[in-house]
């Protein structure tokens, strides 16, 4: 249990907010608190958005009194209805560091003096919690890079980057799930689709999800990439109990 | 069907929105003005999930190729059939080969075409809101064919029109609660929100409004956590930004203001230039 703040949000959401840290502690009791909350209010509520140490509740009207709706929220989180058991996946991600791909590849090279093939160990090596999912649709904000790789963005952003590019920003780790400018170091390239607007889930991962990259070659990217086109390629996963 | 003739500046199918998707990472998106939006709606005693065209500053013109009835509601730009001014805010009768035409911009930004029926575009994730990367187009082209409900055989026009007082266009008070991030900020900075008049800049779309007046910004960015259509963003720059209906679902900048419903709606009128102050609501 933690101490949580609750702050109304505009006349249509509560922000819940837990102590400032990015931990997989707080994550876990806000998706537990998430699935509570869904399980007592599902028809009264149009999203729940889940943030580092956060979890907005927006609601399908204006509510009318939101010290009411505060205190139910409260005996929510303090009630032990037993969520039901959840698995988790962790999804193996196909990437090419080939240069062709891997276009800030020699820079963080040079400037972090570690091989390409060190810093594709190091990056291919950890097992990332998926947080949750913002930014750009399908855009995964992961925990878990090694800070050896650490590395500013870049002080002139790219107009395009493409979809499916894998970079470092910062502390962060990421994929970009579409087409779209952007600041991050690019050191390879997944053939998968992070999103999917033709699907009821347009996002097969969901928070508290884990990913690993799987380094691949070239031939094994264009491989890939026509079975993805095909709707034929099977992510690979494995399921993780709580 | 209609047929866009001329496509204008930036024109888009709108509904309510993509609700339920954030978590994917899906922007809400919706009608910039959902009062205009829902007005033109009732008036042809649509549902208000009915989809519409939604207009931005004018300079467009499409044509019927089948009957209908129209409303136009929200912003005026002048909108002709064929050669005769269209009334807003009522029931329009449309005959086949019609062409209606959207002029300059007398008031507001966004104007709402909704049809007897609704906008029967194609719906993605619950929605048929535009938004690149989810629907096939994100604005509208030379040529598009948008498919309509068809009209009974049987219809009759009426002829009562809305009073409506252009109120929603003109304030310059803008109504807000306090944000998340709103206690942090010093006295000074507080104080500075609600006395300085502010002033819409040129960085304006769908996603946000940037105003040009700066507030003083020694506060640090905050752990990446949800935005809202109508959260007033600092950025590290000192500047503000009023996020709109397409705006990411999570940001990394203090959320200082929240915009009332109803201000949102208003707020989506104004344009470059134009002046107000914010004025705080309690919750």
């Amino acid at each position: 249990m933690y101490q949580l703040q609750y702050k109304p949000f505009g006349e249509k959401a509560i922000l819940i907010e837990w102590p400032v840290t990015i931990s997989e502690l707080i994550l876990d009791d806000i998706l537990i608190f998430k699935s509570k909350i869904i399980a007592q209010k599902k028809s009264c509520i149009a999203d729940i958005i889940v943030g580092y140490h956060s979890l907005t509740i927006v609601f399908n009207s204006h509510f009318i009194n939101y010290t009411d709706e505060i205190s139910i929220l409260k005996s929510i989180y303090n009630s032990d209805i037993k969520s039901a058991k959840k698995f988790h996946h962790l999804w193996e991600i196909p990437v090419c560091y080939d240069d062709e791909f891997g276009l800030d590849l020699e820079e963080i090279s040079k400037k972090k003096n570690l091989s390409k093939e060190a810093i594709i160990q190091l990056h291919s090596q950890p097992i990332y919690t998926i947080f949750f999912i913002g930014f750009l649709p399908g855009f995964l904000y992961l925990g878990g890079l090694d800070s050896q790789l650490f590395m500013d963005r870049k002080s002139n952003p790219r107009l395009q980057i493409d979809q499916g590019s894998v970079g470092i920003g910062g502390k962060q780790t990421g994929i970009y799930p579409l087409n779209s400018p952007g600041g991050w170091n690019i050191i390879g390239k997944t053939p998968l689709l992070f999103f999917d607007a033709e699907s009821e889930k347009p996002c097969f991962a969901t928070s508290k999800d884990f990913i690993k990259f799987i380094p691949i070659s070239k031939e094994e990217f264009y491989e890939i990439q026509r079975k993805v086109h095909n709707k034929s390629y099977q992510i690979s996963k494995k399921s993780i109990h709580d | 069907m209609i047929k866009i003739l001329h496509p204008g500046f930036f024109n888009t199918i709108q509904d309510k929105g993509r609700v339920g998707f954030a978590e994917f990472g899906v922007p809400i998106s919706g009608a910039m003005d959902s009062f205009s939006a829902d007005l033109a709606n009732h008036i042809l005693n649509n549902s208000l999930e009915n989809a519409l065209l939604e207009i931005t500053f004018g300079g467009c013109s499409l044509q019927f190729l089948e009957n209908t009835i129209i409303c136009i509601s929200g912003a005026d730009f002048l909108a002709m059939l064929n050669d005769t001014k269209v009334s807003l805010n009522t029931q329009v009768e449309i005959r086949k080969n019609d062409v209606l035409t959207f002029g300059k911009r007398i008031f507001g930004s966004y104007a709402y075409l909704a049809v007897t029926g609704g906008f029967q575009s194609e719906i993605k994730l619950k929605s048929r809101s535009f938004f690149q990367n989810i629907t096939n187009e994100h604005l509208l082209k030379k040529g598009d064919l948008l498919p309509i409900s068809s009209i009974n055989k049987e219809y009759s026009i009426s002829n009562a029109s809305i009073k409506f007082s252009k109120h929603h266009f003109e304030s310059k008070e803008i109504y807000c609660y306090k944000g998340p991030e709103f206690e942090i900020l010093t006295d000074f900075q507080q104080k500075a929100l609600f006395e300085k008049s502010f002033t819409i800049s040129k960085e304006i779309n769908r996603i946000g409004y940037k105003l040009n007046e700066f507030i003083e910004n020694n506060l640090p960015q905050i752990l990446t956590s949800a935005v809202l259509p109508g959260t007033v963003q600092l950025a590290p720059s000192g500047k503000l930004i009023v996020l709109m209906r397409d705006c990411q679902v999570t940001g990394g900048y203090p959320r200082i203001l929240q915009l009332s419903e109803n201000s949102i709606n208003q707020f989506a009128q104004k344009t470059t230039n134009d002046t107000f102050r914010f004025s705080l609501l309690e919750n």
